[in-house]
């Protein structure tokens, strides 16, 4: 297999985008990747993307969308996995680079969530649920991480301040993004005092209904000219899925999807969590945050609360965690947020991360999550 | 949100808790399976869970979907019931500052949810603190 | 010789006070509370209706009854607030207990004698030999007009009884039944609360039936009031079971053990077999135990029981039906009980 660059990324404003639709938004998005890359055709495209028919009625997305970006009868395919579609759309674009297949494959993501009202988007998002066993109690998607959370703080005592620490720092982050919905601070107060939306988790502790997209373009290493730019590189990848009801789970505070991606990942790449300098983790609840540094092995098992309390994941701390402001400040637009995350850590490892640039961030991780962790998707990026 | 097919043919589950075990490695799955998860062996054979166990998790739901907006704020859990098998579902007749994890509960036969004014009447187990 | 082998009984534990529904529409709670000898109803939460309570009381009768579900040849379910207009409540029932597909079931209907009705047909369809079980459930979530008189008084609940000619706790010694066309109480299709006759619904309604129905299975069976150890008979409020009694030659103290109304309500298809259940509860081998069901429309449905010796071993292998009414009760305002009840329903 062949190693595989990333030469060009591209994502717009996100946030309630009343003016654009899908098309729309996607191929904004996705040219200005082109530009980026200097790349004006593409062998094939990846596009993730968690329920157009839910959201827009709309379904076979990768054909409309290859023929609205220009790119003509191009081999071109919608993937899905809940929340991880994003990631997983990269894993697929980039072993399609590495084995050979094509040179030049966009991979991107969009979703297209204000069209619906917002019962129908929770159901919309509640559709990563077990129906039958999950959704017919009345689950939610935030139901599901508010049982986890009220777990993980019975057996590991995490705070509910610590909770809203994720949240305070991910806006943080987010105020210095200008492209984030929700480019503001805010405070622990703030994220306490917020409308209880499932017991624990209020409002600020969770992700918004975001419309937008991001995209890169995927390109054999050997291949690159010298740029401007230094390469990136993507030097691991790892995939994994377990029980999407969360009942069937072992350990409901464990996100094994998580770490046995990350131990895939870990290894192609051959560095441990040690040698990360900088993570996009998949924030979709603040406590989700919390449980990936554990699965992720940045911490040990039930000291995320204490990680982020202490300000190891801070923008200044010993390893930087949602840079970007995360899902919480940045947006989560479903399908698009795992290959946002790989915009970001291009652009951290390329030192164009403006105001929230983290110095000498060589190598990176994004991991990327669906549902309560009934799949996920863990890439890291080296920089030459 | 369901449909008359789908309510019925998971009707041996919701309302008689049927699931099977495989004879193998004795892991119980509910709902009921093909292939053992654990052991990927195909010899499983038909039981029904414990009717009573204890709440592991649980959560109040205050911003509902659709089909239960008249029913917000409710509490959903998972309960662990006595046969070890872990079982997601509203828990009722009880104030939400009673909940605990660790609390011990019952099955009851409930109305689940309606599709609407028109639709089918939906039906299942919930759990009651003993 | 056949009779009931199984019994059990199901009610919900929200109740509103008297007081409470006569604050809100301006009345005089002390006259009600009086006048009707009656202290408070049981209100079903949204989530119960007759089916799911059907469903609980047999669970409690099985408990009761040593018989695999599936040797159940009918099952039915008498209601005046059955959920569906058109799709039965007994296929819910006989579903839920594992006794289909092999299995006759039929919904009842007769206002709050559609219990009783349900017991009849189940207990001689085993006297005849065509079934080995029948399973019949007296229930009803009964809605009042608000501000009306039954508004007080309409309760939910109810009680299920195994019919059997092995294991027998309660043998059938004989049945009766009295009819007419009586127009009491009633209610049209597509109209959401029932309408009825004011006082006519006393004397040429209540009394008459039960009173035809007494005397007409005492002079049946040969047996005179003083031979019965206990009477029940359908409870619409806490008076008229007193009433009767005393005009029939009943002593108070035979009806006080089934006599719930005062702090249940009245639970419709599911009063005078809550009764039963309640007085089998606390009966002793040999008790002689009659019961008078009242239908509007009109009817009553009476039955003589004599307990064996099995009553002691089936009694507490299921919850009392005082212990039922009695325990973990939680009080309603009536802003929450309008809401249960969907007499209030929030906009779409």
């Amino acid at each position: 297999m062949r190693e595989v660059a990333i030469i060009g990324v591209g994502m717009t404003k996100w946030g309630e985008l009343w003016e654009k639709s899908l098309r729309d938004i996607y191929v904004e998005t996705a040219l200005l990747a082109l530009e980026d890359a200097g790349i004006d055709k593409v062998d094939s495209m990846y596009v993730g993307s968690m329920s157009s028919g839910l959201f827009v009625g709309q379904e076979h997305i990768a054909s409309l969308l290859a023929d609205y970006l220009g790119q003509a009868n191009i081999p071109s395919s919608r993937i899905e996995s809940a929340c991880a579609s994003g990631g997983l759309a990269l894993r697929l674009g980039y072993l399609e680079v590495a084995s050979g297949v094509s040179d030049v494959v966009l991979v991107g993501g969009i979703e297209k969530m204000t069209d619906v009202s917002g019962h129908e988007a929770t159901y919309a998002l509640g559709t990563a649920a077990d129906q039958e066993y999950e959704g017919y109690h009345g689950m939610t998607f935030p139901g599901l991480y508010a049982l986890i959370a009220r777990a993980h703080m019975e057996k590991y005592g995490t705070t509910r301040e610590q909770l809203a620490m994720v949240a305070v720092k991910n806006h943080h982050n987010g105020s210095k993004n200008p492209l984030a919905q929700f480019p503001f601070q805010i405070t622990v107060d703030s994220v306490l005092n917020s409308v209880m939306v499932a017991d624990p988790l209020r409002i600020l502790d969770c992700s918004p209904i975001t419309d937008g997209a991001a995209a890169v373009v995927l390109y054999p290493a050997e291949m690159v000219k010298k740029k401007d730019k230094p390469m990136v590189k993507i030097t691991g990848s790892g995939h994994a899925t377990d029980t999407i009801a969360l009942s069937s789970r072992k350990d409901i505070t464990w996100l094994e999807a998580v770490y046995k991606a990350a131990k895939q990942a870990y290894k192609e790449a051959n560095k441990g969590p040690k040698d990360i300098d900088i993570i996009e983790v998949h924030d979709c609840f603040t406590i989700a945050e919390i449980c990936v540094l554990e699965a992720l092995g940045i911490v040990e098992k039930g000291k995320g609360g204490d990680a982020v309390e202490e300000g190891m994941t801070s923008l200044k701390g010993k390893i930087p965690v949602n840079a970007s402001g995360g899902l919480k400040a940045k947006g989560h637009p479903v399908g698009a947020t795992g290959v946002a995350q790989v915009v970001e850590i291009v652009k951290q490892l390329q030192g164009n991360a403006g105001e929230r640039q983290v110095k000498k961030a060589r190598v990176g991780l994004a991991q990327n999550m669906g549902g309560s962790g009934g799949s996920s998707v863990v890439h890291i990026f080296e920089r030459e | 949100m369901t449909t008359p097919s789908r309510y019925w043919r998971e009707i041996p589950q919701r309302y008689r808790l049927e699931a099977n075990k495989c004879k193998n490695c004795k892991t119980i799955f509910f709902p009921p399976r093909l292939v053992c998860a654990e052991c990927k062996k195909r010899d499983l054979v038909a039981i029904k869970l414990a009717e009573q166990g204890e709440i592991i998790t649980y959560t109040i739901i205050r911003v509902p979907p659709r089909q239960f907006v008249d029913q917000a704020p409710y509490a959903v859990g998972i309960v662990k019931l006595d046969d070890g098998v872990n079982l997601m579902g509203q828990i009722v007749d009880c104030e939400f500052e009673d909940l605990k994890i660790g609390i011990r509960v019952k099955i009851e036969f409930r109305k689940i949810f309606d599709e609407g004014e028109s639709g089918i009447l939906c039906y299942g187990y919930k759990f009651v603190p003993e | 010789m056949e009779g009931i082998v199984g019994y059990g009984a199901c009610i919900p534990r929200n109740r509103i006070k008297v007081e409470e529904i006569a604050k809100v529409w301006g009345a005089d709670a002390p006259s009600y509370k009086r006048g009707l000898m009656l202290e408070e109803k049981s209100v079903p939460s949204p989530d119960q209706d007759t089916i799911t309570m059907s469903v609980e009381a047999t669970k409690n009768a099985l408990k009761r009854a040593p018989i695999d579900p599936k040797e159940i040849g009918a099952v039915y379910v008498g209601s005046e607030s059955h959920p569906y207009a058109v799709k039965p409540s007994g296929t819910v029932l006989a579903e839920a207990i594992g006794a289909t597909p092999e299995v006759h079931t039929a919904d009842f209907e007769f206002a709050c004698k559609a219990g009783t009705e349900g017991m009849y047909v189940a207990l001689n369809l085993v006297k005849a030999g065509e079934i080995k079980y029948g399973l019949a459930v007296g229930a009803d979530t009964s809605q009042g007009a608000p501000g009306d008189a039954l508004e007080y008084s309409a309760a939910a609940g109810a009680a299920a009884f195994i019919f059997g000619k092995e294991n027998v706790v309660a043998e059938a010694v004989d049945t009766y039944s009295y009819m007419t066309d009586t127009p009491d109480f009633w209610r049209r299709e597509y109209q959401y609360y029932p309408q009825h006759g004011g006082r006519f619904t006393g004397d040429p309604a209540y009394f008459k039936h039960i009173i035809g129905a007494g005397k007409g299975i005492m002079e049946k069976a040969g047996m005179k009031p003083s031979d019965f150890n206990y009477v029940i008979f359908h409870q619409p409020n806490g008076k008229f079971p007193f009433r009767v009694g005393k005009m029939l030659g009943f002593e108070k103290k035979q009806i006080e053990p089934g006599w719930l109304v005062s702090k249940l309500g009245n639970t419709y298809s599911g009063s005078s077999p809550l009764g039963l259940t309640a007085t089998l509860d606390i009966s002793e081998p040999g008790d002689k135990i009659l019961i008078v069901s009242y239908g509007s429309g009109a009817g009553s449905d009476a039955f003589i029981f004599e307990v064996t010796d099995r009553i002691k071993e089936v009694k507490d292998l299921a919850p009392r039906t005082r212990e039922l009414l009695d325990k973990n009760r939680n009080y309603l305002e009536y802003g929450e009980y309008a809401k249960f009840r969907q007499k209030i329903k929030k906009a779409d």
